[in-house]
């Protein structure tokens, strides 16, 4: 799985898209392990850009997890932005918007995250 | 095989409705009533008939306790949580104490919960009644009769009329009860639970409480696709949201309503009924979770035949 980034307002932003399921789950965590190591103190905070994703597993939900749970371990910052009504759906219906901070949109994730 | 009953659908720990519960019932039901008057009793039916179920009824508070309905003359009962008491008063108003009776009782695991209403089934008191346990824990009798020896209960398990027999099963193989074919699977839970897979010629029916699913294990997820495979129903425990299950209550041994969707849907299931009820929630929020669950199935069905969701009750009957 691809993960392209770029930075703005001193956040790192990285594009997720597709179909997060069952199979493309463990691809998605080892995508996201590079940039999770870097997700620590004195380092950019981690933006994942959902707007191209179009849908959400339990599977792709826990990666999720696992990455905003490191990263208060390694005190970074960790977050999601733009989530297509959908996939807001089945994270409000899992609650998984309770324990991933979750922003409407990029520029508000920046504004709210950036240095 | 063609019915199934929920005598007992809460998990943990029986729970009762207090008077506020009740109350607001009572104010709801006026409310949309909204100074209505009513001819006759068939319209009042009628107008409770138009409430949400979160006024008009409620799921209830007994601990596991499941009926399946089979084609022969003996019974089938998933668990003996609290609900084993309704069940076993049904079966005497049905039966009396002249008509002897065979009831095969499968016990997922041997937490209180699932055991509590075992000395309160009035038919293991009835001589000519004959009771066969079956479940795959060495320790099943022992749990069983160490409930009902003093000081924990005042009957002891020596005055039980019927005889009591108990059968230990095989994981994954399926054992031939009574015209169904009964299949265990073991489960993540403290102390192990077990699934059941009841299998007739036309019907399959699966039961699985008290199980929590690790999403990082692929083979699990294919193990329990095929073993809720095109099941006409799938009793699945949904206590937490998958949040808490993946996370605060990881290792608590349960599982969510996403999680139950997504394998009846892989498996092709029929129907899947959300059961194992968290103790702390209200009927407003079981009602809600139901209709989050089915919200949850439209957008995960894809182009696959559509999955009922329904919400368990103490008293539903389902036909297969």
């Amino acid at each position: 799985m691809h993960l392209p980034t770029r930075e703005q307002a001193g956040v790192l932003i990285v594009s997720v898209s597709g179909r997060i399921d069952h199979t493309a789950s463990e691809e998605f965590t080892q995508a996201l392990e590079p940039l999770l190591v870097c997700c620590a103190r004195e380092h950019p905070p981690l933006l994942l850009d959902f707007s191209g994703v179009d849908y959400i597993s339990s599977a792709g939900l826990r990666v999720l997890m696992m990455a905003s749970r490191r990263a208060k371990v390694q005190q970074g910052v960790f977050a999601i932005a733009a989530l297509q009504p959908m996939v807001q759906e089945v994270f409000a219906i899992s609650r998984f918007n309770l324990i991933v901070p979750c922003h409407a949109t990029v520029d508000a994730a920046c504004k709210a995250l950036g240095a | 095989m063609n019915e199934v009953i929920f005598w007992g659908t809460r998990g943990s720990l029986p729970v009762a409705l207090t008077y506020r519960d009740i109350r607001e019932k009572i104010i709801g039901a006026l409310i949309a009533a909204n100074g209505k008057t009513f001819k006759n009793h068939a319209a009042l039916d009628q107008f409770v008939d138009t409430l949400p179920f979160a006024i008009s009824g409620t799921f209830g508070g007994n601990s596991a306790c499941v009926e399946i309905v089979g084609d022969g003359p003996e019974h089938f009962i998933c668990d003996m949580g609290s609900g084993a008491r309704p069940l076993g008063q049904a079966k005497m108003a049905q039966f009396g104490v002249a008509n002897p009776q065979t009831y095969h009782i499968f016990i997922s695991h041997l937490h209180w919960d699932h055991l509590m209403g075992f000395p309160y089934f009035a038919p293991m008191y009835i001589p000519g009644n004959r009771i066969v346990v079956h479940g795959c824990h060495p320790k099943l009798e022992e749990s069983i009769r160490q409930q009902m020896q003093a000081p924990n209960f005042p009957v002891d398990y020596a005055q039980a009329g019927a005889r009591i027999e108990f059968q230990l099963m095989t994981p994954d193989k399926p054992h031939y009860i009574d015209g169904l074919n009964v299949t265990p699977k073991l489960q993540h839970h403290a102390g192990d639970s077990y699934g059941f897979r009841f299998d007739s010629l036309k019907r399959t029916v699966v039961y699985s409480t008290d199980s929590e699913h690790k999403l990082d294990n692929p083979g699990e997820y294919e193990s329990l696709v095929k073993f809720f495979a095109k099941a006409d129903l799938v009793i699945f425990d949904a206590m937490y949201s998958l949040a808490e299950a993946v996370s605060v209550k990881a290792d608590w041994g349960h599982s969510s309503n996403v999680v139950g969707v997504e394998l009846c849907l892989a498996a092709a299931a029929r129907r899947l009924a959300l059961f194992h009820h968290e103790p702390m929630h209200d009927d407003k929020q079981l009602s809600r979770l139901e209709a989050e669950t089915r919200r949850l199935e439209q957008i995960t069905r894809g182009s696959q035949r559509p999955l009922d969701i329904i919400s368990a009750y103490d008293g539903l009957s389902i036909s297969l």
